[in-house]
């Protein structure tokens, strides 16, 4: 049964999950595949692993970030169930960042023990969400900002792949927000 | 009283050279259009709070890897840099090529009216509430 065929939505949303599951799994290969090549050359680049390290801190705040979300009770099903899947996302994100960091002889960063988020500031729904989505139109800056940096270009390819899904939960949050979901052509 | 025609083309014709010279200049730094680019940065920055990357308030006319408490790169801390408008450009464009070894691993702001925009809302940032409340590390 296929997405678009399934009859009600939690069996559409868990082919949906599913299918994302495949889709970070891809992330990983490409990720892992660019640290053997290295890895077989003797030519690790401690700039890339910095990058990824860079990279692996924002993850590890997007996650505290979500976290906060979730806990505030602010949330609502359905956009409570949202949340909890894209913090998964990121956890999937620092997981394999973090292992690939290691892989490479770097020492991957650790999660603060704690985040300063601007909490006053979130007293609805609405706020969570746009504190949310602003967190992942950076995540998506980020990330275009670090591709073109990698010497080893397979990680710019595991980079993009990330990248992507960011910027879906971006325009998936701005959806939910009322707003326009991709408000231009190009992303900066 | 009635001018002359060739004095009134005369004054035509300056008022229009000045709309020309204007049209043509370099406008000036727009910091609402910078406040609009420095989403850009929201992944690692914020004004008032360290994150990913240090505090923005404070900004102009600190010392570079200087805000208290900030984990810096040991190429940030060394680099002697201070953050004038002037060194912001320089570094914005490529801030690795500015600071190797820099953990702001970000290619840079394409396109000088980017670079100056950012740097004016960083500017006027500067003064808001946030950064008054926060104070400041210099």
């Amino acid at each position: 049964m296929s997405f678009f065929e399934s009859q009600t939505l939690p069996a559409a949303r868990r082919l949906f999950l599913g299918h994302s599951g495949l889709l970070l799994s891809g992330a990983a290969v490409a990720l892992l595949a660019g640290k053997e090549t290295l890895a077989a050359s003797n030519a690790a680049d401690p700039r890339d692993v910095q990058i990824l390290n860079t990279a692996l801190a924002a993850e590890l705040e997007a996650i505290a970030a979500y976290q906060l979300g979730a806990e505030s009770k602010l949330l609502q099903k359905p956009v409570l169930d949202l949340a909890v899947t894209f913090q998964g996302h990121h956890k999937e994100h620092a997981d394999l960042l973090a292992k690939t960091v290691e892989k490479l002889g770097g020492k991957a960063v650790a999660a603060k023990p704690a985040y300063s988020f601007p909490v006053e500031q979130l007293k609805s729904q609405a706020d969570v969400l746009r504190f949310a989505a602003r967190l992942e139109q950076g995540a998506v800056s980020a990330y275009l900002g670090a591709v073109p940096l990698f010497a080893n270009r397979d990680l710019s390819k595991a980079a993009a792949s990330i990248l992507g899904d960011e910027a879906m939960h971006w325009a998936v949050l701005r959806q939910a927000l009322g707003e326009v979901p991709v408000p231009s052509a190009w992303m900066s | 009283m009635r001018r002359p025609l060739v004095v009134l083309l005369a004054a035509g014709l300056g008022a229009w050279l000045d709309l020309g010279l204007a049209a043509g200049a370099h406008a000036a730094p727009d910091a609402s259009r910078g406040e609009q680019l420095y989403a850009r940065c929201a992944a690692c920055h914020a004004l008032a709070a360290d994150r990913v990357g240090p505090r923005h308030c404070g900004l102009i006319g600190r010392a570079a890897g200087s805000v208290p408490g900030f984990d810096y790169s040991p190429a940030m801390r060394r680099s002697g840099l201070r953050w004038t408008e002037a060194e912001l450009d320089r570094f914005l464009a490529a801030p690795l090529k500015r600071v190797p070894g820099s953990t702001m691993t970000y290619d840079g702001v394409d396109g000088a009216v980017d670079r100056a925009d950012l740097i004016a809302y960083l500017r006027r940032a500067d003064k808001s509430p946030a950064c008054r409340t926060a104070g400041t590390a210099r």
